[in-house]
């Protein structure tokens, strides 16, 4: 008798079984008990089976070629490290754009994972269970990976010894962690829109291409690998995302409104997040490929706003907060130098002034406001600095209460006038960046009064070293703090000129090139 | 209208990848960056399992092209022998 056998499955039907038919109704429980947080946001969905899987990524193919990406990964880091590749950057500057990085986005990446693996749990649909299951694993191998990859910086420079313990105390690295933590605390749904899509799909593109891009172009192999081995995951990342914002949006029009409003609140609250890599692209790289506006009007202006018309047809509208956004394109990157040139003692990388030719680089880049602010302003601290005075700032910034950035962004139409926000809550003050800040904390006042905001913190005496005695003669509370951080002072802080990495560098790199 | 995009870490096996994208959608518009290679097209990008085989001499799996990516944008997809991002549904 002759069988007809089938030789191979087509993806869709080996996805289908691999991944929907794997799944069941519970009948001994009802489904709501199952999943419980599915209901208390207020979305409403009516069939989970038309969810829609854009990329069939079955598990046995998604170990296979992440496998392939490790291989990949590990091979070049290693043979980075084998050949001293640390002195193959240009210019030893560059390497306090990856302090700023270990210490801030190893962090992101495994509160991503944490999310994640929550979601997989989560999640209703056996879709979107799946796709969470991976976009866990793959954020705990972003971690992991970026952390492997700088530890091997760590051997021959200053600041990167003691990431961890940084990531949750330094006043600056409070901005994005309160990001992470303000989105593991959401519901499930608000979760995957903060991060799957406003954080990766319409801004993660800005890190990890032009910023990643930069990396390699600085002579950085180490970053550039583990950067676009990570971005590779988000494709699918980003992916998912938008499948889910078109499944809400279609499952009832009442959900219109709620999407509307996380749309909206994430996008600032990523965009502030973002005004740090604005800095690191028009500052920290000695060698540019493309200037930080640049980049936003092509990955946000030009990229983003093809997502938004598309979401159109639902009737999302684009975030109220775009045009602030593109006012400030101008001025963000210029304004968080200044602030972390002026904070330089109280920072776990090194600052300096931009050289001449670089500042005609910025000129040439923002033709309506570097020459007109920023410039007069680099060039007097730069005076301040050969006679021997350089400029600190040694007084506590006030913070906004939701973005935990400093008070340093100005008024959108006015770049002289420093933007403030107030609220009064219960008889308490609280103070913002933008109105946009202010209207999120207004929205859910009793969850951002919890912040844990270190200017604040500091204050209160939460801050110092453990066992110093504020009380007693000649206490310095500078220093107290900067223990508390395990920032070594003179050595991790202040000035890249005359730092123990300049020195290094220069003669390590002499040492590589002469006989 | 509005553009698709795909970007690949530039390398051998991302050049065949390239190759092929080009010869099968005609209104690509190429950017090279350090390392990356960035194709934006017009509302729609095919990329076919086909022209790739050929460019690279050998059975391709579409989904090998997850080892190259960096990122894309547009509604994603898959089947085993075309791999498409579009805006227009
Ligand atoms: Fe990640
Ligand atoms: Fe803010």
């Amino acid at each position: 008798m002759d069988m007809k056998v089938k030789k191979k499955l087509a993806l869709k039907e080996k996805f289908a079984l691999m991944t929907r038919g794997l799944a069941w109704e519970t009948s001994y429980e009802p489904m709501e008990a199952v999943y419980p947080q599915m209901a208390y946001e207020g979305l409403r969905i009516h069939n989970w089976d038309a969810w829609e899987d854009p990329f069939r990524m079955t598990m046995d193919a998604y170990w296979k070629y992440q496998a392939e990406k490790e291989r990949k990964l590990y091979a070049i880091i290693d043979a980075f490290a084998q050949n001293n590749g640390h002195l193959g950057v240009t210019d030893a500057r560059y390497i306090n754009a990856l302090k700023i990085f270990l210490s801030a986005v190893p962090m992101l990446e495994y509160n991503a994972h944490r999310g994640f693996a929550r979601l997989g749990r989560e999640m209703r649909g056996v879709g979107p269970q799946i796709a969470c299951q991976m976009q866990a694993i793959d954020e705990l191998r972003h971690a992991q990976t970026q952390i492997h990859s700088l530890s091997n910086y760590n051997r021959f420079y200053n600041g990167f010894h003691d990431w961890k313990h940084m990531s949750d105390r330094v006043w600056y690295l409070s901005v994005p962690k309160s990001f992470f933590e303000d989105a593991c605390t959401c519901g499930p749904f608000e979760f995957i829109i903060a991060i799957s899509f406003s954080f990766e799909y319409v801004l993660t593109n800005l890190v990890f291409m032009p910023f990643i891009s930069g990396a390699a172009y600085n002579g950085d192999l180490g970053a550039m690998t583990f950067g676009f081995s990570a971005q590779s995951d988000e494709a699918r990342h980003m992916t998912l995302g938008l499948e889910v914002i078109k499944f809400m949006l279609e499952q009832d029009p009442a959900n219109l409104p709620i999407i509307q409003r996380w749309i909206d609140k994430w996008t600032w609250r990523g965009v502030r997040l973002l005004t740090i890599v604005a800095m690191l692209m028009d500052y920290m790289l000695p060698k540019r490929i493309m200037s930080w506006k640049e980049a936003w009007e092509l990955y946000f202006e030009e990229n983003g706003m093809a997502l938004f018309n598309d979401l159109a047809r639902y009737g999302i509208k684009l975030p109220d907060c775009t045009e602030l956004i593109r006012k400030e394109k101008d001025h963000l990157s210029h304004q968080a130098w200044n602030a972390f040139y002026t904070a330089g003692m109280m920072t776990n990388f090194h600052t300096w002034i931009p050289t001449p030719e670089e500042m005609d680089w910025l000129a040439s880049k923002y033709p309506d406001s570097f020459d007109q602010y920023y410039r007069p302003r680099f060039e007097h601290y730069r005076e301040l600095e050969k006679a021997g005075k350089r400029f600190y700032n040694t007084s506590l910034p006030q913070l906004c209460q939701v973005c935990q950035i400093p008070m340093l962004f100005t008024e959108g139409d006015d770049p002289t006038q420093i933007a403030y926000r107030q609220v009064t809550h219960q008889g308490d003050k609280y103070h913002f960046c933008s109105d946009y800040c202010r209207d999120i904390f207004t929205h859910e006042p009793d969850k951002y009064v919890e912040a844990w905001l270190p200017a604040h913190q500091i204050f209160m005496g939460n801050c110092f070293n453990p066992g110093d005695d504020p009380s007693a003669a000649g206490f310095d509370p500078k220093k107290s703090v900067l223990d508390y951080w395990h920032i070594a002072f003179g050595r991790d802080n202040m000035d890249f000129e005359g730092s123990e990495d300049q020195k290094n560098f220069a003669a390590w790199r002499d040492q590589a090139t002469r006989n | 209208m509005s553009k698709v995009f795909i970007a690949l870490q530039t390398n051998e096996a991302s050049r065949c990848i390239v190759q092929a994208i080009l010869a099968d959608n005609p209104d690509a518009i190429v950017n090279r960056q350090p390392a990356m290679i960035k194709i934006d097209v017009p509302d729609r990008m095919v990329i076919r399992r086909e022209t790739i085989e050929e460019e690279v001499g050998r059975p391709f799996d579409l989904q090998e092209i997850h080892v190259h990516l960096i990122s894309l944008s547009g509604h994603v997809d898959e089947s085993e022998d075309e791999f498409t991002l579009s805006w227009a549904r």
